[in-house]
């Protein structure tokens, strides 16, 4: 839904549960805003029993007094019972303010969260901000982060990642879940927002060409043997390149080239995707086995 | 040689005030995406602009502002000046219009002083704003509206489009536009018909560089059965939207940013855009199969010679250049070796 759609959305009246099947299966239950949960009507075990993240957000164009002291009351609650769960504060709307208030408005919600957590006691409580606005990519940054810190082996994953940017000579490297947009792993080099724009927007433009010419029929028949996975890359005027190639079901990697020279070598790229490609799949095949999960793609990388 | 007049073709728009020409106009010619056209304000009198397209054709744009005052003024005192030598009549209506009867007068008089000055002229007529109509209702609508434009149009043939600036009608009747406007047209496009069939190719589009219009493109019999039918308009769409993506994230203008080739394969289809001649992009689809898709590549980078060849053996073919040479070596798909 783009953006400016939005403003036909209803206000959300009782708890809405999405599930989200990807290489995770995700639930996500939207929360009135009005509503007072820790009534006794609720039941906390069915609301926070088995939580991964809480994410609350605060309009940062109202007064929001008013929400962040709730949302230290739901803290210290969540806090006392149910320590696992991860706080995730989306300072939200923040198009509206300029950079200067933006900052102010962070401070000052920051404070007054971190002040009430230290009072109670809470001292190294898994609370994160994160500056957010539908319209541009900050939203799908934050909830990216949010879905990443509940993957359980993602540090093999950015590992791996690592390892296949350093030998590939990428600027930067995204492991995508294509219905969402959202990335679920990428290097661990400084977020580029310009790069994850364009590679955000380069798996739409070939979800659309697909949608155009995946048609089937009987009589379109293939000229010869292909490798399953969709594999595409494109070089921009700047000599740019932005390659893209199908994981699995949900996810896709993503590159932005901006070595030169690497244009030449695009079948070595290639091969090293493959070859992460193999190294991704058997992290999730294995994730169920207790243990030994970080170890599953460590010899696999022979990306020279 | 052909004499210099006869490659710029003078273009009219003309329409209704607030009928959505400069809009359009911007959006096809100036690289604005559908909100940006907030920003554009009444046309005052005529508004020229020249428009490279194809290299050798340039469209000389009289963007015309359509409120009554100017209107009667092209209609008396400038008559001459307006409607000699016009190539192409564009006529926008608004859909919208609560006065349709004294529009289709103004057009019909506009109409009339064409057919004194330029009898020749093509004449295009754009409904215009579709979007603002219920999906439902459009077909019988635009239907019943180009019936009465027709009606109007004394004895010149007249192509109506139903277009709105949000989607992809809007490329769709421009293409068809440019489409009438390119010269030697049917050498280019047997060219293309033979070398899609050499190549095994689904579909080859051509597309104008700078505004992804398309210029032309050959359809094989398995390709006809694509159900996808503006499927053309919607990859125009497609590419000037990530066109403008990284402009805005090479921090370059949207006119300067393009793109030098683009493979991408899926086990349905393959597809290869590249830079074709120095103003058309190709686009390549064929059925998978990583050996003949390599082929069809280098064939088309070897096809682009004799195809410009072939254009300017005709006469008039110099729309066709090919591009300068170091965007080339980037054809050739060819797997490196691990070193």
């Amino acid at each position: 839904m783009p953006p400016n759609e939005t403003l036909f959305l209803e206000s959300t009246t009782r708890i809405q549960k999405d599930s989200i099947h990807s290489f995770m299966d995700f639930q996500v239950w939207d929360f009135p805003g009005q509503l007072e949960y820790f009534e006794s009507a609720f039941d906390l075990e069915d609301i926070f029993g088995s939580l991964g993240a809480l994410v609350w957000v605060i309009d940062a164009q109202d007064d929001y007094l008013d929400s962040v002291a709730r949302l230290n009351r739901t803290i210290l609650t969540v806090q006392q019972f149910y320590p696992g769960i991860n706080i995730e504060v989306f300072i939200h709307k923040v198009d509206g303010l300029s950079d200067e208030y933006r900052t102010d408005t962070f401070q000052d919600i920051v404070q007054r969260i971190s002040d009430e957590l230290s009072d109670a006691g809470y001292e190294n409580a898994p609370v994160h901000y994160y500056l957010t606005s539908i319209y541009d990519y900050s939203v799908f940054e934050a909830f990216s982060k949010v879905i990443q810190k509940l993957i359980p082996n993602l540090s093999t994953l950015e590992n791996l990642i690592n390892t296949l940017a350093n030998n590939c000579g990428f600027e930067k490297t995204y492991l995508f879940d294509v219905l969402s947009k959202i990335y679920i792993a990428s290097d661990t080099r400084p977020v580029d927002m310009a790069c994850y724009e364009m590679c955000s927007d380069y798996i739409d433009v070939i979800v659309d060409i697909s949608e155009l010419y995946s048609w089937d029929h009987p009589v379109r028949k293939r000229l010869g043997d292909q490798i399953q996975e969709a594999e595409s890359h494109v070089v921009l005027h700047d000599q740019t390149m932005i390659h893209l190639m199908e994981m699995n079901k949900y996810l896709c990697l993503v590159s932005v080239i901006r070595n030169p020279e690497a244009k030449d070598k695009r079948g070595l790229i290639d091969m090293n995707c493959r070859t992460f490609q193999d190294a991704l799949n058997e992290v999730f095949s294995r994730s169920w086995e207790e243990g030994s999960t970080a170890q599953a793609g460590g010899p696999a990388t022979t990306s020279k | 040689m052909m004499d210099a007049r006869k490659k710029k073709r003078k273009v009219l728009l003309m329409g209704k005030s607030g009928s959505g020409k400069s809009s359009m106009r911007s959006i096809i010619f100036s690289n604005y995406v559908a909100k940006d056209v907030r920003r554009l304000g009444a046309t005052i009198d005529v508004e020229h602009s020249h428009v490279k397209f194809m290299g050798n054709l340039t469209l000389n744009l009289w963007d015309c502002g359509g409120q009554d005052a100017f209107m009667e003024t092209y209609l008396a005192s400038q008559r001459g000046n307006i409607f000699s030598d016009v190539a192409v009549l564009i006529y926008v209506f608004d859909i919208e219009s609560r006065e349709v009867e004294r529009d289709l007068d103004t057009y019909h008089a506009i109409i009339e002083a064409l057919r004194e000055f330029s009898p020749n002229a093509y004449v295009f007529c754009l409904v215009h704003k579709m979007d603002l109509i219920q999906a439902e209702h459009r077909q019988r609508i635009y239907d019943e509206r180009s019936a009465v434009i027709r009606s109007r149009s004394s004895d010149f043939t007249v192509d109506t489009f139903a277009s709105s600036i949000w989607d992809q009608s809007l490329y769709k009747a421009w293409a068809g536009i440019v489409h009438k406007l390119i010269p030697n047209l049917i050498v280019i496009e047997r060219f293309l018909s033979a070398f899609a069939k050499k190549i095994n190719a689904e579909e080859v589009i051509l597309f104008e560089r700078s505004t992804f219009l398309t210029v032309t493109s050959v359809t094989s019999e398995v390709g006809e059965l694509n159900p996808i039918y503006d499927r053309h308009e919607r990859l125009s769409n497609i590419m000037k939207a990530f066109k403008h993506c990284a402009a805005r994230n090479t921090l370059t203008t949207p006119a300067s940013a393009g793109f030098v080739v683009m493979h991408t394969k899926t086990p349905q289809f393959n597809i290869f855009l590249g830079r074709f001649t120095d103003n058309t992009y190709i686009f390549l689809v064929v059925p998978p199969g990583e050996a003949s898709y390599n082929c069809a590549v280098l064939n088309t980078m070897l096809a682009r010679e004799g195809f410009s060849k072939a254009a300017a053996g005709s006469g008039g073919g110099d729309g066709f250049p090919l591009p300068p040479p170091e965007t080339e070596e980037h054809a050739n798909g060819t797997i490196g070796n691990p070193a």
